[in-house]
Parts: structure tokens; C-alpha cells; sequence
């Protein structure tokens, strides 16, 4: 743990980038294996499932601090992280452990199915006999997501300098599902070994928005457009007669899709398909939210298959009958993969191809992407016909090109303290319309981000200055500053208050030119609701 | 109902048998300071009564002004009111003020902290019916380590980086912390430089305390010179073209607010050192104690929280409203004076 510990140490006492390749690839270079191996897992956000419940965190924290539970509450609210909060409260140590992070995390995983008396003993001897960052280290790695300023990509970078293993070779290896607990650094990393390789998907290849007017792409007929799903991105395997379905986030959701099951017969062992899954509910795509009624239950009931099913709607292929085809152009694994539909669509089975549209002019890829609120879709792709399927963020060959975000002006209503490199900073905000009669704003969104750093000073000084009341960590404050509020899309919901959801809500900017009376009604809202 | 001895009124603490203020946040005629920080010694009152101490730091900043310098434990009376200033330990030339009339005592704390920072004059216990208190850190997050512990760590960290062929730039406000800074730097590991905001304030403060020789950053200054030195500048240098002679530089800051890594990490520094002129949550308590008050008022700081723990505590607590600067874990673009 010490070295893990110092390891984060390091990477926290440093902004630069190269510094922190630095010191990963030296802890890859020296660390233990069993360790290395748990150093990736929590770091591409593969930890074991969290033993104590969170709640119970706070409660025996704050008695072990002997501090009242509010206060607690107050200190958590300010120092924006539940790990570092109680590494703060817990009176101070200086002493350090011998034990590795392999042996803490065995532990962890044989804490979870323990009594909440032994979960609490195995706190307060850790708490009290870790020094600040191990103390913080361990909390972190019991509560939740390690996000400490390294992205996968830094790490696989680091790996690269330890290892001298191809980047995109690792990205690979990293992927799928492998159990930290059992796996050894030598499988995971060092051997190659193909067996292992049946479930694993490919690092998705993702774009960058088009920064400039698309004529600057040079000539039209060299590119291709098809409509930007609004779904999950996707990748579906068939391999050794098994379905595999990966979400973009690395997850593994094949059980989430009964639907996809169907495939497994239709389409021929060793294929990859890149797609987005969609909602489908009455043989039409249906929304967001209605996808949403889908990725959060656990059992997937009969009824709710009824009710929202999904189809794949495909983009792509990255494998055909066995061999990785990610290299050819992206016009021939077009071709494989119409082929591959024709030979398999039927209205049984849901897979549906996501169309190519070839146009004379850029002008006629503008008017597509008008469309694209019309067909559902959240605007276009531009691929360039010749491109091959990369390995992740990648300007050149491919670009989004979204709709503009519908938007709206409303005022700040209230506020919340943020998280992470945010905290004890009010960066979390409400956001109210006007009703009908123009004397009272109700609340339509929260919004967290879209302003830069000084701007969120100012309003977070603000708010210090003109708070009216308090609620636990909200303020609520003087209605007097209107931001123009952007986002993706918009329906109605029996759930909100104002009657509307809107997706992705983010601040456009801040009117400082507009007095509060200016800002939009609420029925100026639901006029944007698509018949 | 009888008048209290100190109110808060639209311009600061007020004392009306006296008519005078303390640290008042608006033009007044008689001002009692209790340090030199700008939040707290404004400019525009008549007359400004302050520990002799802190005069020339307030004349540096106020320019021409009407000043009295008072001894520590000095009484002097204005219209039957008792008035003495004692150390608070927050900067050099800092005081508690000492209130009483007809044997009812009231101590405004202006800032302080219990920790000997080997500059300032050591914050002693005064005591008290009614203890008018800052909390800039009043919650149980805030723990400090003695100062040695943090100055080891800092003259390694600049050690270290001379042995990486960097220059250290280190950040802290121009009045207080850079001088404790400099104070206890290790001046063998190499040279001080400073801002120029820096020097100037050092250079006043030369008058009253032994600091090790630092030299200013001009035009005329060499990169090559100032590789494996470390400089000594106002947080708001960071970012600025100024810095980029120091390339290639490592950044750090020394305050409070680096407890959170969130603080640090938004400002893109690259080393926070918890080094604060302020009391943290323990010292605030024990201070509290010994004063022996029963009735505490919390100015600046977590107010809310502070006084709701007092008043679980016992304590006839409450929090009135100042124009001292509140939360202030964000810097403005002009330099504000506290950490």
C-alpha cells in the first residue's frame, strides 16, 4: 500500500502530464505484479464491488471522529469528496502499512459479505493506523470511483514506457471483462494468447465535433454522412456461437438485451458490429428517455420488453468470419456489412442498418443535418469514404457534426457546491423559467458546466453574497442573473415539476445583458416540444 | 434592553458609549486595526489606532494617514471605554482588540492563529465575556501540522527540484505569508527572489523583523540565474506572463485551502503546502475555551456551520454579517489579503 499510496502522491503533486507518465511507468517498472495488475484495474475503474455501504461510512466516521453526524455532512458537502473527507476528519497518524494493495483488496472483497461489526472494526483499524494518503487511498478505494486526474490513456501510455508493448496492442488487452483477483499481470499484459480474446471488443474509434464549415473538408464526394443515433453506442460480438454486447463505457450489458439473443443463429461466428442501440417502442425510434427505462433495471421483465424494445441500429463492421478488418477502408466494410444485412434482415430480427448518404454538395449536407430533429437522430457523422476504423479520439476522417442545441434563457434560482476539482466552489445550479402570470420562476433544469473557471469564481462569490436560504447543501438565492441554457432535446415528463425534460442541459453563457423579466416562459419551452 | 457594548452596524463593529470602530469596512472617524491586511485596514477613516507594529505596514498601504502605534496591553480610555490590544499571531504587527466598560470585557479577534510562527508576536489567551471570532476554517477538516514539519517539506520539494534542473516558484500573499516564507526557508539549498509586491512589503517589514536577503525579479534578472532558485510570488502571478521566466518551473502554493486537493487542483498548481495564519478547527475550539466566554459571535468563515456546533456545545453562539472576506478560498484578480 505504501508504494500505491505514494504512487498517488506523486500523481497529485504534479500538473504536467509527462511527470505523471513518469512516475506510473516507474511504479509499472518496480511495483509487484499482483499489484500492477490491481493498479490498472482501479485506474481503467474496474474495482471490486464496494464492501460498506456508503451511508455507514459517514455514520462510524463521524463517531470516530467525535464529531455530530451533521457536521460530517456540512464537511463532506465542502470538501467535495467522501474519501477525503473522512482521510480529514479521523484524527491524524503518521504510521504506514506494510501490507501490499493485492493483500487490501483481498480483504475488501472478503469484507462485503462480513457483519456490519466486523466492517466497522475493519475500519477503525485501518483509519486509525494510515497516515493521511494511505488513509485516503484505502477510504477511496472502498467508496467508489478512483478519479484522481489520470485517464485510461495516460495509463496505457504508461504501460507503453514499462513495457514496450504497441499502444493500441494494450488498449486491447485492457478491454473487456477480466477479473482483477484472478488475473495475473502476464496474462493481462505480457502473453498473448487468443483464447482469451473471445469476448473482448475493440477500442471504440470516436470523433471530435467539426470545428470549421464542412467545405473545408475538401471535396464532398470523398465523404459520406449518416445520421448520429441517439442511443448507446455499441459494439455486438458473435464469436465461438456466444453474443457479447459492450456499451461504450467498457461495459459489459449482453444481459440487458435479451433481444440480441437472435442474432447468435443469424449472424456467422467471428463478426463485430459497431452500432448505436435504440429504443423502438410502436416499430418507430422512440427517445432518450425511453431508452432510459432500459439501462437502469436490473430484471428486464417480459412487460417492459414489450414495451420498449430495442433494435441495433449498425454503423459498422470491425470483424468478418474471424479476421479483424478494422484496416480496410471504411467504403468495403460498408459493403461486408449491407451484406451481411441483406443476408440476415427480417422483421424478427433487430438489427437495422444505419444508412450512408452520399451527396453532390455541401449544401445538401446541410439540409440532411436540418433533418435531423425530424428523423430523431442528433445530427450527422462525416466519414471519409477511404478511412479505417481507428482506436480512439481522433481528428482527420471522421467528424460530428450535431445539431445546434436548442436553447433557452433562464434565471439561477439556486445553487450547490461541486465536486472533485470543484469543490467548496457553488458550480452546481438550478435554473427557473417564468410561469404563465410572470410571478414566479420554476425550476426546468440543472446545469454544471459550459462556464470557464473566472466565470465560475464570480458566481460563486455571488452566490457567497446573495444566498436567502439554506437547505443541507443547497442555497437558494436572489433571482437576478439570466444564462442562456442549451440542450439536446426536449419532452414532456410527468416527473418535473415544470412538466418538461430536457436532455444534456449545459449554460450556454451568461446574459449579462438581460434583466430577469427578459428571461423565457415556461411556455416558451414547451413550444419547443416536437408535434 | 440595554445597548451591547459592540454592535454590527452598515459600517463595522461599532462601539457606541466610545463612538468608535473596530476594523471598520466603511469611512468612519476613529478606527481601532487590527492588522494590516486590506480587508481589515481600510482605507478613508479619520483617525486609525493600531499596534505600533503594524503602523509602517498600514502607512506602506494606506499612504499619508492619521495613525496612532500602541504598546501590547496598553489601555487607553476613550469616553470611559477601555481599549488594549494583545498578540493574535496572524501576521506580524496583528492584534486582538480588548473591549471593556463598567467591567463587562469584549475581545474582537481581527484574525489570529495559536501556532508561533517564529515572526509574529504569539497569540495569547485573553479573557472574556464575549468573543467576537473569525472561523475562516472553522470545520473538523481542518487540521494543521506544526510548521517545521511543513517547512522540512518545502526546502525538500525545493531541493528536489534543483536536483531537477528547475526553478521552484512558490505562492503566497505579499503580507504575512510571504514573509513567514521567507523566514524559514533553508537558505543553503540556494537564493530567494521575489515579485516585486513581495519586496516592496518585505522591505517594510525588514524595519521590524530579521529576514534572510531576497532579491527582486527585474528586467534585467537572467533566466540562467534563477534555475534551482526558488521565488517567492503573490498568488496571482500564476498564469501570468511574469512566470514565464522561470521556465522550466515547478508550481506550489502555501494556505490553508490546500488541505483540498479540489483547491489545488483547479489552480493547476502542482505542489499545495497546508501552511495557514489562521487557527483550524481544534485551535478555534481550544481558543474559545480559554477565553472562558459564554457568548461567542462568529464573523468570517463557515459561520453557519461553526456557530451551530458552538451552540451544540453550550455556548450562547450566534453569527453577525462583515465585510471581511468570507470563504475566501478563491483569489481575486487584485491580490486579497488572506490566507
Amino acid at each position: 500500500m505504501k508504494q500505491f499510496a505514494e504512487l498517488i502522491r506523486t500523481l497529485d503533486s504534479t500538473n504536467k502530464t509527462t511527470l505523471k507518465v513518469e512516475a506510473l511507468s516507474h511504479y509499472f517498472k518496480t511495483a509487484s505484479d499482483k499489484d500492477k495488475v490491481w493498479t490498472i484495474a482501479i485506474l481503467s475503474h474496474r474495482r471490486p464491488p464496494r464492501p460498506v455501504n456508503t451511508n455507514l461510512m459517514r455514520q462510524w466516521a463521524s463517531t470516530f471522529a467525535k464529531i455530530p453526524l451533521w457536521l460530517f455532512e456540512e464537511s463532506y458537502h465542502i470538501v467535495g469528496d467522501l474519501a477525503e473527507t473522512i482521510a480529514l476528519v479521523i484524527p491524524p497518524s503518521s504510521a504506514s502499512s506494510e501490507k501490499s494493495l493485492n493483500q487490501f483488496l483481498q480483504e475488501m472483497i472478503e469484507l462485503k459479505p462480513r457483519s456490519e461489526e466486523e466492517k466497522k472494526e475493519y475500519l477503525y483499524e485501518n483509519w486509525f493506523t494510515l497516515n493521511y494518503y494511505e488513509r485516503f487511498v484505502f477510504t477511496k478505494l472502498i467508496t467508489g470511483s478512483f478519479r484522481i486526474g489520470v485517464s485510461q490513456k495516460l495509463m496505457t501510455r504508461a504501460l507503453l514506457k514499462a513495457t514496450e508493448i504497441d499502444e493500441d496492442i494494450l488498449a486491447y488487452k485492457l478491454m473487456g471483462n477480466w477479473d482483477p483477483a484472478t488475473t495475473t499481470f502476464t496474462d493481462l499484459v505480457l502473453e498473448e494468447k487468443p483464447e482469451d480474446y473471445l469476448s473482448k471488443p475493440y477500442p471504440f474509434y470516436l470523433a471530435y465535433a467539426i470545428e470549421d464549415e464542412p467545405e473545408t473538408l475538401g471535396d464532398v464526394k470523398e465523404w459520406v454522412a449518416e445520421h448520429k443515433w441517439d442511443g448507446i453506442r455499441s459494439q455486438v460480438i458473435i464469436r465461438n456461437g456466444e453474443l457479447f454486447v459492450w456499451s461504450r463505457g467498457e461495459e459489459l450489458v449482453t444481459d440487458k438485451y435479451p433481444e440480441f439473443e437472435k442474432f447468435i443463429h443469424l449472424i456467422p461466428d467471428g463478426t463485430v458490429i459497431d452500432g448505436e442501440i435504440l429504443p423502438f417502442p410502436k416499430n418507430e425510434i422512440g427517445t432518450f428517455k425511453d431508452l432510459q427505462t432500459r439501462i437502469g433495471r436490473k430484471n428486464i421483465t417480459k412487460k417492459l420488453l414489450e414495451k420498449t424494445p430495442v433494435i441495433l441500429k449498425a454503423y459498422d463492421l470491425l470483424e468478418w468470419k474471424g479476421e479483424d478488418i478494422r484496416e480496410k477502408a471504411y467504403q468495403k466494410r460498408r459493403e461486408l456489412l449491407e451484406q451481411l444485412f441483406v443476408d440476415v434482415a427480417s422483421d424478427e430480427i433487430p438489427l437495422h442498418i444505419s444508412s450512408t448518404i452520399s451527396f453532390q454538395t455541401w449544401d445538401e449536407v446541410a439540409k440532411e443535418r436540418d433533418r435531423s430533429r425530424e428523423v430523431k437522430s442528433e445530427g450527422l457523422m462525416l466519414k471519409r469514404w477511404d478511412s479505417p476504423y481507428l482506436v480512439g479520439r481522433k481528428k482527420g476522417d471522421w467528424w460530428k457534426w450535431k445539431v445546434d442545441p436548442l436553447t433557452i434563457d433562464a434565471v439561477l434560482t439556486y445553487a450547490m457546491r461541486g465536486h472533485g476539482r470543484r469543490s467548496n466552489l457553488f458550480t452546481d445550479y438550478t435554473f427557473g423559467l417564468w410561469d404563465e402570470e410572470k410571478e414566479e420562476l420554476v425550476t426546468f433544469a440543472k446545469a454544471y458546466s459550459g462556464l470557464t473557471d473566472a466565470e465560475f469564481r464570480k458566481v460563486d462569490a455571488w452566490i457567497k453574497k446573495n444566498t436567502l436560504e439554506r437547505f443541507g447543501p443547497v442555497r437558494s438565492v436572489t433571482p437576478q442573473h439570466v444564462f442562456e441554457i442549451a440542450f439536446e432535446g426536449i419532452a414532456e415528463s410527468s416527473r418535473h415539476k415544470s412538466g418538461v425534460a430536457t436532455r444534456f442541459p449545459r449554460i450556454l453563457r451568461w446574459r449579462h445583458d438581460k434583466k430577469i423579466e427578459e428571461a423565457n416562459t415556461l411556455e416558451d419551452l414547451k413550444a419547443l416540444i416536437p408535434k | 434592553m440595554k445597548t451591547p457594548l459592540l454592535v454590527f452596524n452598515q459600517k463595522g463593529i461599532y462601539c457606541e458609549v466610545a463612538d468608535v470602530y473596530l476594523d471598520p469596512w466603511k469611512p468612519v472617524k476613529k478606527a481601532i486595526i487590527s492588522h494590516g491586511h486590506a480587508d481589515h485596514s481600510r482605507w478613508g477613516h479619520q483617525q486609525y489606532i493600531t499596534h505600533h507594529t503594524n503602523v509602517p505596514i498600514i502607512k506602506h498601504r494606506l499612504g499619508d494617514i492619521s495613525v496612532t502605534g500602541k504598546a501590547w496591553n496598553e489601555t487607553f480610555t476613550i469616553n470611559g471605554v477601555k481599549f488594549s490590544l494583545h498578540p493574535a499571531g496572524h501576521i506580524i504587527g496583528s492584534s486582538q482588540i480588548r473591549v471593556e466598560y463598567k467591567g463587562e470585557v469584549w475581545v474582537f479577534t481581527g484574525d489570529y492563529k495559536t501556532e508561533d510562527d517564529g515572526l509574529a508576536v504569539p497569540y495569547e489567551v485573553i479573557k472574556c465575556h464575549t468573543f467576537i471570532t473569525e472561523c475562516t476554517f472553522g470545520l473538523p477538516a481542518f487540521k494543521w501540522v506544526p510548521q517545521e514539519q511543513v517547512f522540512h517539506d518545502i526546502n525538500t520539494w525545493w531541493q528536489q527540484n534543483q536536483d531537477d534542473g528547475r526553478t521552484s516558484v512558490l505562492f503566497g500573499y505579499s503580507l504575512g505569508k510571504a514573509q513567514r516564507l521567507l523566514k524559514h526557508l533553508d537558505t543553503s539549498v540556494g537564493k530567494i527572489y521575489t515579485h516585486g509586491a513581495i519586496e516592496n512589503m518585505t522591505e517594510v517589514i525588514r524595519e521590524i523583523a530579521d529576514l534572510p536577503p531576497t532579491e527582486k525579479i527585474t528586467r534585467d534578472t537572467k533566466k540562467e540565474d534563477l534555475k534551482g532558485n526558488i521565488v517567492i510570488a503573490p498568488p496571482s502571478a500564476h498564469g501570468s506572463p511574469w512566470i514565464k521566466k522561470m521556465v522550466p518551473y515547478v508550481t506550489a502554493s502555501a494556505s490553508g485551502w490546500m488541505t483540498f486537493r479540489g483547491a489545488r487542483r483547479r489552480r493547476a498548481i502542482d505542489k499545495g503546502f497546508v501552511l495557514s495564519d489562521h487557527c483550524d478547527w481544534q485551535g478555534l475550539l481550544n481558543s474559545i475555551k480559554a477565553t472562558g466566554a459564554e457568548k461567542i459571535i462568529c464573523t468570517h468563515g463557515y459561520t453557519d456551520i461553526f456557530s451551530r456546533f458552538l451552540a451544540e456545545q453550550g455556548y450562547d453562539a450566534r453569527t453577525e454579517q462583515t465585510q471581511y472576506e468570507e470563504e475566501s478560498s478563491e483569489e481575486n484578480s487584485k491580490e486579497k489579503q488572506e490566507s
